[in-house]
């Protein structure tokens, strides 16, 4: 047995070492600017958008609702405009969610994580909740004056006043959600009358609770600890893609400068650290690359601001690819190179899919027939020796106009259909509701057949359009021992 | 208690005291539980006190504490059950009102009526005729189109509601005598003519056959001249391809030989009139339902070309 000796210890006295890194709380700094301008505009549309879409209307006709975006639970259908998703086509939404994917790897591989630092929910509400903090208890210095702050009336009703704003916000949000769910003109009647269901009450208060979690208190953890996107986005990066650089070359050494003085044998950086302050992850841009970085920009619009007010020339830090800011002088105007097998590959991709989509949605039938051979019992003898087989029928309807559907068998020789259920059905009529599923119970009888099971094929067509629809299915003769 | 209780050894990275456990030089630190986790524990400790107020808990001699909800799996039950039957209401006092052809002609009802009738199926037919009604030796499949005592609606239903050969005095009653046993014919008799009715089916069997005359003269008289039976007596059709017992030869011999008196309990005060005319109508949905007086629908199923029989 080998003994494995411990790592030499600490100076004697010393404290021991702690494992757990305590949370250091940031306070980003209030900055103005390029990117920051970009932000509220992001922040702006995607609110909108998230607060504003579930509020579209879109005439569907009186068998379906007139929401344009609705995700009907308990009718089980998904309306988007003028696409409307069955479960059977749930599908799509495979398809879309892969083409998100793609595409969230498209924009990275040419322009590092834009979707972290401009579009991503936890970025524009984290945003959010510190402009709320910023116009309640002021700047990065004051924020932290009032944290230190004994408890005082001041630290009362600021703090109080900022938390009121939070769950004011994440309320609406959660509220906003729910809307997706249910149709928007009627959930705000329920609402204002206080009527919602348990569900949508449930929904909201999670929502509200997650939000005002998620972007008051975990904020920039999420990003670094929670999202599984922010780790594998650096797979995407290669030396062409654009990324939050601090220049190096020009920047070293770094230190202090006296106005007037030369540049000679300084760095422009001044070591002003504007750009850890305005960092709403808390790192410092200057160690290079960082797993926490969000790619937000804030830090390039407080240095161009600083560089302006020492008259140096701006971009220091500046969105650029890994390639220009390391290389000396010579290939600093070399242009970004976007062609590069991974864009290529991952364009291709998107439109490949992109294509799927369109592809189904074009030749999507109007109605879709299933078939379920009954299992207790597998046949049926009759008294004439033919053999009788039992099938659920299952119409969908997919239009919104009431359908009236014949069927009929291919691939067994005299073969009789006989449909039961109430009142007279015959397999030439067999009417569906708009936009329902039609159930009938279909007997099919024939003579013994050789082969058993035999293959067997369905074929239902629409009586008004002529379009028709297959299911293929078998016909059991013989009970197999 | 060993010795390494005695002297506590401090980890020198951590800090922490180990507890004198040791593996292939890997020792184990006696942290304390975390904070956090042992507030979680308090907290649920405090949560659980509320159960023992709330819901029944603490045994006692005369059962266990009530609890201030007054909850039990058994009221919890009742009151599903009411719920149930609440929901169902709606369909039920409709369904007690209308008569079998207006059933027939309704979907909701229908759908009410073969649910209803098939989960009634299950709980007491399934026994004999199988959880898909196809039967079995001697229990005859409800889903074909051969019927010993009818196929259509009223057929059914007196049939579900008296029984075959039950202790009820309005049961319907038919004997196959036992030819063999009892001494109506010699064993070579039996023997003939089980042989002829066995070639009934395929029609092989002709008015040549040595057990034409004894058909006639014993069997005739409930299985008809031709061997295609009658309903009032419960006289199966020979001709047919579906034999209750079985259509080998041997079995045809035990039949005559022994005969048979298979037994369908009644029904009618044992289940409610709802639920035996939901059983009456799953049983005529299974496929094999006939058209009849009072369910006056030539569509309606497959029509027997001597149903009249």
């Amino acid at each position: 047995m080998t003994q494995i000796s411990a790592p030499p210890s600490p100076m004697p006295g010393n404290k021991p070492v702690k494992f757990f890194a305590r949370r250091e709380k940031i306070y980003p700094r209030k900055v103005s600017g390029h990117y920051r301008r970009l932000k509220w505009l992001a922040m702006i549309v995607t609110l909108a958008i998230y607060y504003l879409a579930p509020l579209i209307r879109w005439d569907r006709g009186s068998q379906a609702p007139d929401q344009a975006i609705l995700i009907d639970l308990p009718a089980r259908r998904a309306y988007w405009f003028f696409i409307e998703i069955w479960p059977q086509e749930v599908y799509y939404l495979t398809a879309i969610l892969v083409f998100a994917a793609i595409a969230l790897f498209f924009v990275t591989s040419l322009l590092g994580r834009v979707w972290c630092g401009y579009f991503c929910p936890q970025t524009v509400w984290t945003d959010l909740y510190i402009a709320v903090e910023h116009w309640v208890q002021g700047d990065r210095v004051a924020r932290q004056r009032l944290d230190k702050m004994p408890l005082c009336l001041e630290k009362i009703w600021k703090k109080g006043l900022t938390h009121f704003l939070w769950l004011l916000i994440a309320f609406c949000t959660g509220g906003a959600f729910v809307f997706y769910f249910n149709d928007a003109p009627t959930l705000w009647q329920q609402l204002l009358s206080f009527e919602v269901s348990h569900t949508v009450s449930g929904f909201i208060a999670a929502l509200t609770f997650s939000t005002y979690i998620m972007a008051g208190y975990a904020r920039e953890q999420v990003c670094t600890y929670m999202c599984p996107y922010a780790r594998f986005q650096a797979a995407m990066f290669d030396k062409d893609t654009l990324i939050i650089g601090y220049d190096p070359v020009r920047g070293e050494p770094r230190g202090k400068h006296k106005a007037g003085t030369s540049w000679e044998g300084h760095g422009h950086c001044i070591d002003c650290t504007a750009c850890v302050q305005v960092c709403p992850t808390g790192i410092d841009i200057r160690k290079g690359l960082q797993m926490e970085c969000i790619a937000c920009g804030l830090c390039v619009d407080a240095c161009n601001d600083i560089m302006d007010k020492i008259n140096l020339p701006r971009g220091l830090i500046r969105y650029d690819t890994e390639q220009r800011i390391e290389s000396k002088d010579s290939a600093k105007n070399q242009s970004p190179r976007i062609w590069r097998p991974r864009t290529f590959y991952y364009l291709t991709i998107l439109c490949l899919v992109a294509g799927l989509v369109i592809y189904g949605q074009l030749n999507r039938k109007p109605f879709e027939l299933h078939a379920l051979h009954s299992r207790n019992p597998l046949m049926v003898k009759l008294a004439d020796g033919q053999i009788r087989n039992g099938y659920e029928i299952k119409i969908l309807n997919k239009t919104h106009e009431d359908g009236s559907f014949s069927l009929r068998v291919e691939n067994l020789q005299d073969a009789h259909i006989e449909i039961r259920g109430a009142g007279h059905l015959s397999p030439e009529n067999l009417e569906v509701l708009a936009d329902h599923v039609g159930s009938f119970h279909a007997f099919v009888s024939a003579p013994a057949q050789k082969d058993t099971p035999s293959d067997i094929r369905f074929i239902l067509k629409d009586n008004q359009t002529g379009i028709e629809e297959t299911y293929d299915s078998m016909f059991i003769s013989r009970e197999t021992k | 208690m060993t010795d390494h209780h005695n002297h506590q050894e401090i980890d020198e990275i951590s800090g922490v005291e180990t507890t004198g456990h040791e593996w292939d030089g890997l020792k184990e630190l006696n942290n304390p539980a975390p904070r956090w986790w042992l507030w979680v524990f308090y907290v649920c400790v405090i949560w659980s006190v509320g159960y023992w107020i709330i819901y029944p808990a603490w045994p006692t001699f005369g059962g266990a504490t009530k609890g201030t909800a007054g909850w039990t799996q058994f009221t919890k039950l009742e009151r599903e059950q009411a719920e149930i039957a609440a929901r169902q209401t709606q369909y039920l006092g409709r369904f007690h009102e209308a008569s079998l052809e207006d059933i027939m002609n309704d979907p909701e009802l229908y759908s009410f009526a073969t649910a209803g009738g098939a989960s009634a199926f299950k709980d007491n037919c399934a026994t004999c005729h199988g959880t898909g009604g196809a039967g079995g030796k001697g229990y005859p499949n409800l889903n074909d189109d051969e019927w010993l005592w009818g196929g259509r609606i009223e057929d059914i239903y007196q049939t579900l509601l008296y029984g075959i050969r039950a202790p009820h005095d309005d049961t319907r009653i038919s004997q196959m005598p036992a030819f063999g046993r009892d001494g109506l014919l010699t064993r070579a008799q039996v023997m003939t003519v089980a042989d002829y009715v066995s070639g009934l089916a395929s029609a092989s069997s002709g008015n040549d056959h040595p057990g034409y005359t004894i058909f006639q003269e014993k069997c005739a008289s409930c299985h008809g001249p031709e061997g295609k039976g009658n309903r009032d007596f419960g006289a199966p059709n020979l001709t047919d391809a579906i034999w209750l017992y079985g259509e080998s030869k041997d079995v045809i011999f035990r039949t005559v030989y022994d005969g048979r008196a298979g037994v369908m309990p009644y029904w009618k005060g044992r289940l409610d009139d709802d639920t035996l005319r939901q059983l009456t109508i799953y049983v005529h949905s299974l496929g094999g339902g006939e058209a009849g007086e009072s369910v006056n629908d030539s569509d309606f199923g497959p029509t027997i070309p001597d149903a009249g029989q």
